[in-house]
């Protein structure tokens, strides 16, 4: 059973603009043990999202269950107890400013009537763990901004919840710090087997951390799978264009038209994953009197996979140029790139 | 006739004004204070989208302040009238001056509280909330820590308005400082003793600025 499920899930906001759709017939199951990504452009409801998982939001209509209970159909008071099982951190940190970092880490605690020695204990080995502990007696406007999302961290396990959320939670960091943080979330995953919720507008967060991953456009879920299928094979524009922030392999109209510009050839580009032999069908392309170049592409890895493509110009005779190209769509996907096999005749091989 | 400053006729009638003050001062940002604090602390919680919001208590709250916090003091002097002497059994009086001066004060520092707790990040609240809190614990052990800088330089400023309108409690036989520079002083055309009441007055505050600046300064730092 999933621990975390949305069915037909919406949420709108009345405002004075009037009615905001946030989302929109969310359909989701997060399995218990994994990191989920959502994926979407400001604005896309991410943050809803996460928010109606902790109750911090209610649903319009729609059922959530999370670990279990029907969170969308009880009130706000019988809420408060779960949320010692979803821990929670964000983009601002947001901190208790008047508080140490031990009494940060220590307010979950309090709060869930915790006595003074046991608190004290579950602190430090909090501190501990996020490697934290010489920083107990700081206040957070004393600490970076990655010290401060330890901190948050620490405060968001305290009381050793089964989920985490994560919004945004590296989106103000520099490039290094995103990833310690984001090392720390594997960390408390892979060690306290801790299920984890990262919202993101990063390609490059949910790429390096998340199992499984929705992507989100305007309330509505358009894709959702492995982060392997979803990014190497995006079937929604969203999608591709989230891919297009960590790998610019297919070439866009306008590098198409410079291409067929450049190139006499023929042109196609094909898919290439682990094992798929492109390289293999390419270097026996001679035997048909073919010759060819590579004249765009790039290939990238995901969960310890490769994807990407490689365009490429066939010269040679037709026969060949066909031959060299079933063999290709043989071993994976390939895809012509428009009017050449009309223009090869016309240029002598 | 200006006999200027005679020690041993000026200085027991000043040092008796000055407890009169002190007294009237402490008392009214005693009562005041904590009124002030707990109707601030209401009109900030009931607002739309806060901890515990309710649009017909932050109504009257909001109406209530918004008609009392313009009324000059020396009109609220006279108009609290009944309830002083409801309340203390007289109207006249240091002790009765600090009925009016609590009222004044409580709904003049409510309105300092609520926006000095606008200014905290409504994120923190949140993440309060995220932990499992409630709204009766966030506004009994978060809300005040977190704005107490800001909150601490918004008392000075009311100590020194205190300070201030005490000295117009004469009119109703308060007493203290004010009423002694203009008993003893402006209407026996002694400018020395008004000058001396001048001195303490600016002592007095320039003392509460400073501890004041000094307590922000330290709850602002961490
Ligand atoms: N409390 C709210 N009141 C009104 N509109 C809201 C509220 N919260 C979010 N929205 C709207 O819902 C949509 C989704 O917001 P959000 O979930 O914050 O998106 P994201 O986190 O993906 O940027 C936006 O159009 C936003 O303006
Ligand atoms: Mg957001």
């Amino acid at each position: 059973m999933p621990i975390i499920e949305f069915s037909d899930v919406t949420k709108t906001f009345t405002t004075q603009q009037g009615r905001v759709v946030a989302l929109d017939s969310v359909d989701l199951a997060i399995e218990q043990g994994e990191i989920f990504g959502v994926i979407g452009y400001s604005g896309a409801g991410k943050s809803t999202l996460v928010r109606l998982i902790n109750g911090l939001e209610r649903a319009t209509s729609g059922r959530i269950v999370v670990d279990g209970v029907d969170i969308s159909s009880i009130p706000e008071a019988r809420i408060r107890p779960l949320r010692a099982r979803i821990g929670m951190i964000f983009q601002q940190f947001n901190l208790f400013r008047s508080r140490t970092v031990a009494g940060n880490v220590a307010f979950p605690l309090r709060v869930a009537g915790w006595p003074k020695a046991k608190r004290d204990a579950r602190v430090a080995e909090l501190l501990h763990f996020v490697g934290l502990l010489e920083k107990a007696h700081s206040y957070p406007d004393q600490l970076s901004g990655g010290q401060k999302q330890r901190v948050g961290i620490a405060r968001a396990l305290a009381t050793s919840p089964r989920i985490l959320l994560a919004d945004e939670s590296t989106s103000s960091l520099d490039p290094e710090t995103t990833q310690d943080v984001l090392a720390l979330l594997r960390k408390v995953n892979r060690e306290l087997g801790v299920t984890i919720v990262v919202i993101t507008h990063e390609m490059d967060v949910v790429r390096s951390i998340a199992d499984r991953v929705a992507v989100l456009d305007a309330g509505r879920i358009v894709e959702q799978g492995t982060v392997f299928d979803v990014f190497s094979a995006p079937r929604s524009e969203t999608a591709r264009r989230f891919v297009s922030t960590v790998l610019h392999d297919q070439p866009t109209a306008g590098d198409l038209e410079r291409l067929q510009e450049a190139h006499a050839g023929r042109i196609v580009t094909a898919r290439v994953e682990d094992g798929s032999r492109v390289g293999s069908v390419l270097s026996d392309a001679g035997r048909h009197g073919v010759r060819f170049e590579i004249v765009f592409g790039g290939i990238s890895s995901l969960q310890e996979r490769s994807f990407g493509s490689l365009t490429i110009e066939l010269l040679g005779p037709d026969e060949g140029v066909d031959a060299v190209v079933a063999e290709l769509a043989a071993v994976t996907e390939v895809v012509e790139r428009r009017g050449v096999a009309r223009e090869l005749e016309e240029v002598p091989a | 006739m200006n006999e200027g400053w005679i020690w041993d006729r000026h200085t027991p009638l000043a040092l008796e004004a000055l407890g009169q003050t002190l007294y009237m001062v402490a008392a009214t940002l005693l009562i005041g204070g904590v009124l002030g604090l707990v109707l601030g602390l209401a009109l900030y919680v009931t607002r739309a989208g806060s901890v515990l919001p309710n649009r017909y208590v932050f109504g009257v709250l909001n109406v209530a302040v918004n008609i009392v916090r313009p009324i000059p003091f020396v009109i609220l002097l006279v108009a609290v009238a009944p309830l002083t002497t409801l309340l203390v059994g007289k109207f006249i009086g240091t002790t009765a001056a600090i009925v009016p001066l609590a009222i004044a004060t409580a709904f003049g520092f409510s309105r300092i509280v609520e926006q000095n707790l606008v200014t905290i990040e409504p994120g923190v609240i949140e993440a309060a909330r995220a932990s499992g809190a409630g709204p009766w614990r966030i506004i009994a052990t978060l809300l005040i820590p977190e704005a107490l800088g800001p909150l601490l330089l918004g008392f000075t400023f009311v100590f020194v308005a205190v300070i201030d309108m005490s000295a117009v409690a004469g009119i109703v036989g308060g007493g203290g400082i004010g009423d002694f520079a203009l008993v003893y002083g402006h209407q026996r055309w002694n400018q020395e003793v008004v000058w001396i009441a001048v001195g303490v007055i600016i002592v007095l505050v320039q003392l509460v600025q400073f501890t004041g600046n000094t307590l922000a300064r330290k709850a602002l730092r961490r």
